[in-house]
């Protein structure tokens, strides 16, 4: 291979995992199977942002306490940089296990790379694997972070003296459409009159408007924020500084709001990480389709705050008691949207795997907002 | 010495003349070269002093950034395809420059040019490949073109500066694309991602032979250099260049400024929708909001380092290319912030504009005067 990668004498002599690195080079992939594999991990944003991208790399550093190998990059941009970026980890750095963590990284970034290295695996953080379209050396993994949603509901419920809890979200789609129903359900298991003010920012990253959002809530009267966007941080500062009280989410956002921050709905992805590397270190095939809740171990809550009361903490405890072992079902009818149509029928329950809830294009009634 | 030659015999006078002059020409030639490599000389010096003060080895850093951008093949790929969409969104910038205009929006034409194409290549479905590529590539110039031919227009009849207004009609056409790709143009299985329905495989741009890196590289290369011999060799261009020099003598000489105006602004925005074009129908397949990864603000950068000169916009997309592609060997092995490549790229940037003020003052010294 022609492909020899000049790497400085030092660097070379500094490290002998370049070495190893460069001799993989000669058949890039060919790792014997049962190896523990070098594993890369590819970042839309900072790694240190307190949300989505902090959440993965506290799962890569898990890794690297237990012992792999882990290689990083942050914010690569879902374009042909991602393809490229893992490509250069693979042949320059002998990678064999690969977590583009960003959801469009999948199609056809991923998808690509993976047709051209079939002996590299390759899992994504979204759910969009497919059995009979996807290669099997790709996968995907998710977490039903909604159950935490839920409890910071209930928190929240209990928190607030207005009843009005707001919502800044990025864009209307599924994920985050069963995050706002699932937080308002939360709190108005507590506080049946509870609404939810949402704003939705139309970006993953659009701090301006978050903290726009945020300051505007608050001047309507609204005492509890959460979120769904990239980052938190500005929302959950923007909160504390007003005096608000915050649920966060991704990560834990404690650090940022010492007197308002309630509790989080946070990623646990250390625990499906090492899941991956420690099935490859054996010899096995990684999990093609991993998903699971708090029961499972793949979403936790922060710690709570000091301004949770005591009556907050056993309701929340004893449901998220609940989730952990008969299983809570969060979404059952009869529940109505905003509009007041009916979309969950009286009776009927939608368990966390049901399909249904993948597509989900409603905000339920006691939400303020509405979609596009 | 040119003066001696002129007064000391009449024989002698016209080759001597012509050689002093191509000795002139010369200088400038040595001066235009000279200027940008003493200042990215000087960003670089920059960028290593930088290193050294947060500790950092510059001569590790700069082995990686070679190593990571042009050390292999793979390396010499990566920076390739990253420096493809650079080259036309740098010609947004750069066209209309030289008509003295400053237009900025290149991010909104190449999203808006993406959208259009994947538009078209949608609804042609089953139509033969050629015609549907000619029609998606039009699409995409024409969308990016018309959006800055709004500002070249504003401009003209209404005085409004055109920085400002193609920046905003940049964000506009950002919020419009994902209107477009999240309501009117969505494809309903796109459901976590909204995205417009994908152009189909037969529709794709292939990759150039022997290579991955897709034909967007060799188009980028070809419209580099029609721009050029447009700018340099054809009476329009000229006439650009008139305006760009003084519009009111142009306005006196009898040229159109206000079709040149906006025929400039169109032809860059047609420029940075090709790209557009090239980013669906090359990579993505479909429009969204991945579109909008910052080659248009790069492209401003790269049409700054090339002084809006068409052909030295390929070297410079090419270094900045590379730059971007080493950043992520500089993360993994040094554990740099992304960031660090972003001050190396701003550090080039000052440089750059800074070396302005050399220009002219070096000649005498290239010309032997």
């Amino acid at each position: 291979m022609d492909a020899q990668f000049l790497i400085g004498r030092r660097q070379l002599l500094k490290s002998g995992v370049a070495l190893g690195a460069a001799t993989a080079l000669g058949s890039p992939g060919a790792f014997a199977q049962g190896k523990a594999p070098v594993i890369g991990f590819i970042y839309v944003g900072p790694k240190d942002d307190y949300g989505y991208n902090q959440a993965h790399a506290e799962g890569a550093a898990a890794l690297k306490k237990a012992g792999f190998k882990v290689l990083e990059e942050e914010k690569v941009p879902e374009t042909v940089a991602v393809e490229k970026s893992m490509e250069s980890m693979i042949n320059l750095d002998g990678a064999t296990l690969m977590f583009p963590t960003s959801f469009g990284y999948f199609d056809p970034h991923m998808l690509k790379l993976a047709a051209k290295y079939p002996k590299i695996e390759f899992r994504h953080c979204g759910g969009l694997w497919n059995e009979a379209k996807h290669a099997k050396n790709t996968g995907s993994y998710f977490g039903y972070i909604d159950e935490c949603q839920y409890l910071n509901g209930v928190v929240a419920g209990h928190t607030s003296k207005s009843g009005k809890l707001g919502f800044i979200a990025a864009k209307p789609i599924p994920q985050v459409l069963r995050n706002i129903n699932a937080f308002t359900l939360g709190a108005k298991s507590v506080n049946p009159k509870a609404t939810t003010q949402v704003i939705f920012t139309g970006d993953w990253a659009f701090p301006v408007k978050e903290a726009e959002g945020t300051n505007s809530l608050i001047d309507q009267g609204v005492d509890v924020l959460t979120c769904h966007v990239d980052s938190p941080k500005v929302v959950v500062e923007t909160a504390e500084r007003r005096g608000a009280f915050t649920c966060g989410y991704h990560a834990n956002q404690a650090p940022l709001a010492p007197k308002g921050y309630l509790t989080g709905a946070e990623w646990n992805w250390s625990k499906v990480y090492l899941d991956f590397a420690n099935a490859m270190k054996a010899g096995k095939t990684p999990g093609n389709f991993v998903r699971g809740g708090l029961k499972e171990g793949f979403v936790k809550t922060s710690a709570y705050g000091p301004a949770v009361s005591e009556a907050a903490r056993k309701q929340a405890d004893a449901i998220k008691a609940e989730m952990m072992s008969k299983g809570f079902v969060i979404f059952k009818g009869p529940l109505k949207d905003n509009k007041g149509n009916e979309v969950i029928a009286g009776g009927k329950a939608l368990g966390q795997t049901d399909l249904a809830l993948e597509s989900m294009n409603y905000l339920i009634d006691g939400v303020v907002g509405a979609i596009g | 010495m040119a003066a001696v030659a002129e007064t000391s015999g009449e024989a002698a006078s016209p080759t001597r003349g012509a050689w002093a002059l191509d000795r002139d020409r010369l200088g400038a030639i040595a001066e235009a070269i000279a200027i940008p490599l003493i200042a990215l000389l000087a960003g670089a010096a920059l960028f290593a002093l930088f290193m050294l003060a947060t500790g950092y080895d510059p001569v590790e850093v700069y082995a990686l950034i070679w190593a990571g951008g042009f050390g292999s093949s793979f390396s010499w790929s990566n920076t390739l395809l990253r420096a493809a969409p650079l080259l036309l969104t740098a010609l947004y910038t750069a066209v209309p420059a030289r008509l003295g205009l400053v237009v900025i929006g290149n991010e909104g034409a190449l999203v808006l040019g993406g959208v259009a194409a994947a538009g078209i290549g949608f609804a042609l479905a089953g139509a033969p490949a050629a015609v549907a590529i000619v029609a998606m590539g039009l699409a995409g110039m024409l969308a990016g073109g018309i959006w800055v031919a709004l500002a070249g227009a504003l401009r003209h009849f209404r005085g409004v500066n055109e920085t400002i207004s193609s920046l905003l009609l940049s964000y506009l056409a950002i919020a419009l694309m994902n209107h477009l790709v999240e309501g009117p143009l969505r494809d309903p299985a796109s459901l976590n991602k909204p995205s417009t329905g994908h152009i189909g495989d037969g529709f794709m741009l292939g990759a150039l032979p022997g290579t991955d890196i897709h034909v967007g590289l060799a188009i980028g290369i070809v419209v580099c250099l029609i721009c050029h011999v447009l700018i340099r060799h054809t009476r329009t261009g000229f006439a650009m260049r008139v305006v760009g020099g003084n519009p009111a003598a142009a306005r006196l000489a009898g040229l159109g400024v206000g079709p040149l105006l906006i025929g400039a602004c169109f032809l860059g925005g047609a420029a940075a929708g090709l790209a557009g074009m090239i980013e669906v129908a090359a990579v993505h397949g479909r429009a969204n909001a991945s579109l909008a990864v910052g080659y248009g603000y790069t492209g401003i950068l790269v049409a700054f380092l090339a002084r809006h000169n068409a052909l030295a916009i390929v070297p410079v997309a090419i270094l900045l290319g590379g730059i971007g592609a080493s950043s992520g060997l500089l993360q993994r092995r040094l554990d740099l912030p992304d960031a660090s490549v972003l001050v190396l790229q701003g550090l080039l940037f000052v440089a750059i504009l800074a070396s302005e003020t050399l220009r002219g003052r070096l000649r005498p010294y290239f010309s032997g005067r």
